[in-house]
């Protein structure tokens, strides 16, 4: 009996260091990350053809030239043309989500928010590769037509407009349920006492309850972009693979993403400059969307109105 | 008198109108996501359809579009969420299990907590770069001039990668390669990684549903604390558990870039025979069709193996929501 009772107690212990383990395991993933991002990444910077001035402050990014070169190191133009489809997919999808959330928060019936809600959430769902052959199959052509045939523009075929709709289309999702939440989080007793003064419906959600979720809105805004900047696949399958300084999205641009799947591609040996290069683009990636995670979490807790 | 009367009641009247085009507005911008959505599923139909047919599920990669297909990459997925997911859930249950019963409240919980908030957050291609890192290269310990080499002097392959192969404890078919390379079992391991945060959030939630009753019931009979668990909260909250794990398991079919980065293979003409082989997986052979020249290849049948791919998305959902909608108790 009691030699039952002890192997139990130590049955008791052991499952709860194994549970331990398994809970701790999480940070060993983010210690993982870091280690394998940044050892090759420094790796990377000591190499005596690559100066790390001049990658973050070059304009050039030519890593598959025959002249290795710290010249054709410059990491901007993959920050810009990321930065560039971030920006354009969050200005496209923020207005659409938020009226979607205020739709389903503020006008919609329970009933109908049931059916529509799972819907939008669909988009999220659909795989990134999918978007991509969707942007080169509608929505590129459609972009021709409007800014090549009707306007006189030069559109390249590959270009970032239409990278940047089809990120658009698949951030809705998360833009509708942060604001939704937000909305939602805006006590009744508010809108009761606009509507009590005589204020319209619009005007108690313009007046009222959106500038008292603006933080959330914020948030989703920087999530949008956070989003969108680690996207892959269907940036790398409509915008194309043209490093360069431009705030044109009618043209082709590459991203930090699609760089790092091109040289995936291109089978760069282990130790070679671009097979590190795509480590030192992965790290400032990496901590391009940490900060933006970490900045709309913060405005999402610090600068929530309290009410209760 | 009048005259003011009039002023406010257009004035009113002015207003309203101006709720009723927000109104529309907002409408519209609900309707633009689902219209994107039926216009994507529409046009995939239309250029795919036709494509979806035998040799799709027969035949391999072929340079004759009307003969080609994806058998690897059908074969490759189903392999790779396989291990995934008997990977994630003892892990990512587990997890969840220390941080809902186990963990007081300390800096490291609170730290942990944060923690997978931020992996959520990581691009996928960041879990690619770690597994092509970490299991891929193993740190590059097993090249012939590192360090581990040197110490033990390791009996490695002469390339520059090196690299070990061996039976565990003599048991012929227990092989293991040092490090995984390119193998079935490298994506896998990397795709685990990849859910592994989201497995632990739904798993939390489903652990968290359980009423304290519950377990106070199990303690008042003299259970011990893992008897609660593995007998009491488990088992109930067992479908949450599992819905959570498919629908993250159905993410991970569409995952592209990770297992690009890790090193997997476009072209695979074969099955593979063992976790050692190399693979492709669905989402890479639609990017490669996608990215071919032809027309066939890049509208017809990258259409179709969305098709598929698409329809494997799909009943996992259907599986989830199943499992949701009939095996969850309500309290």
């Amino acid at each position: 009996m009691i030699n039952k009772l002890k192997i139990n107690k130590l049955k008791e212990k052991l499952i709860s260091r194994i549970l331990f383990f398994c809970g701790v395991f999480s940070i060993l993933i983010t210690i993982g990350i870091i280690i394998s991002l940044f050892s090759e990444a420094i790796s990377f910077f000591l190499r005596p053809e690559v100066s790390i001035i001049k990658f973050f402050t070059g304009t050039n990014w030519r890593p598959l030239s025959s002249k290795v070169s710290s010249d054709n190191f410059g990491v901007l133009p993959l920050i810009l043309g990321t930065m560039l489809i971030g920006i354009i997919s969050a200005i496209i999808s923020v207005p659409l989500g938020l009226g979607s959330a205020i739709f389903l928060s503020e006008y919609a019936s329970e009933k109908t928010r049931d059916i529509i809600k799972p819907l939008i959430e669909i988009l999220a769902g659909i795989p990134s590769v999918v978007y991509g052959y969707f942007a080169l199959s509608f929505i590129n052509p459609i972009i021709q037509t409007v800014f090549e045939d009707w306007f006189g523009l030069d559109v390249n075929f590959f270009n970032a407009l239409s990278a940047s709709m089809v990120l658009a289309i698949m951030i809705i999702p998360t833009v509708t349920s942060i604001s939704e939440d937000a909305i939602r989080a805006v006590p009744g007793s508010l809108r009761e006492g606009a509507l009590s003064l005589g204020a319209t419906k619009f005007e108690v959600i313009t007046k009222v309850v959106l500038p008292a979720a603006l933080s959330g809105i914020i948030a989703a805004f920087i999530l949008a972009i956070s989003r969108a900047v680690g996207e892959t696949m269907a940036v790398t399958i409509a915008a194309g693979a043209t490093p360069r300084m431009t705030f044109n999205p009618l043209n082709s641009v590459q991203t930090m993403t699609s760089f790092i799947v091109q040289v995936s591609f291109g089978d760069a040996p282990t130790g070679s400059v671009n097979g590190q290069s795509i480590f030192a683009v992965g790290a400032t990636l990496f901590m391009i969307t940490l900060l933006m995670n970490i900045a709309s979490d913060f405005i999402l807790n610090r600068y929530r109105e309290e009410y209760e | 008198m009048n005259n003011i009367n009039g002023s406010i009641s257009s004035n009113l009247r002015r207003r309203h109108r101006i709720g009723k085009i927000f109104l529309a507005l907002i409408i519209f911008s609900t309707m633009v996501g689902l219209l994107m959505l039926t216009i994507l599923l529409i046009d995939i139909a239309v250029e795919g359809a036709e494509w979806v047919r035998p040799e799709l599920f027969l035949n391999y990669h072929s340079r004759k579009p009307e003969k080609a297909g994806m058998k690897s990459a059908i074969v490759g997925s189903i392999i790779v969420m396989a291990l995934t997911g008997f990977f994630s859930f003892p892990i990512g249950v587990g997890a969840a299990i220390y941080i809902e019963e186990y963990a007081e409240k300390s800096f490291l919980t609170r730290l942990i907590n944060i923690n997978i908030n931020n992996l959520a957050g990581v691009p996928s291609i960041v879990y690619g770069m770690l597994g092509l890192v970490v299991f891929g290269r193993m740190f590059g310990v097993f090249s012939p001039d590192s360090w581990l080499v040197n110490t033990f002097n390791l009996p490695v392959g002469q390339g520059a990668l090196g690299g070990m192969e061996f039976n565990l404890l003599g048991i012929k078919w227990l092989l293991i390669k040092l490090p995984f390379g390119r193998s079935i079992l490298a994506g896998a391991l990397t795709m685990t990684l990849l859910i592994l945060p989201v497995v632990i959030i739904s798993s939390r939630e489903a652990i968290r549903a359980v009423p304290n009753s519950i377990r106070l019931a199990a303690y008042a009979l003299g259970a011990t604390k893992w008897q609660t668990i593995s007998k009491q909260v488990l088992p109930v909250s067992m479908p949450g558990i599992l819905t959570g794990i498919i629908l993250a398991l159905s993410r991970a079919i569409g995952e592209t870039a990770p297992l690009i980065i890790m090193g997997a293979f476009t072209y695979v003409p074969f099955l593979p025979e063992s976790v050692w082989d190399q693979f492709t997986v669905m989402p890479i052979q639609i990017y490669n069709w996608i990215t071919l020249p032809q027309a066939e290849y890049r509208n017809h049948l990258a259409a179709a193996g969305i098709i598929i791919l698409l329809a494997v998305l799909l009943s996992f959902n259907a599986v989830a929501v199943f499992l949701r909608k009939k095996l969850e108790i309500k309290w």
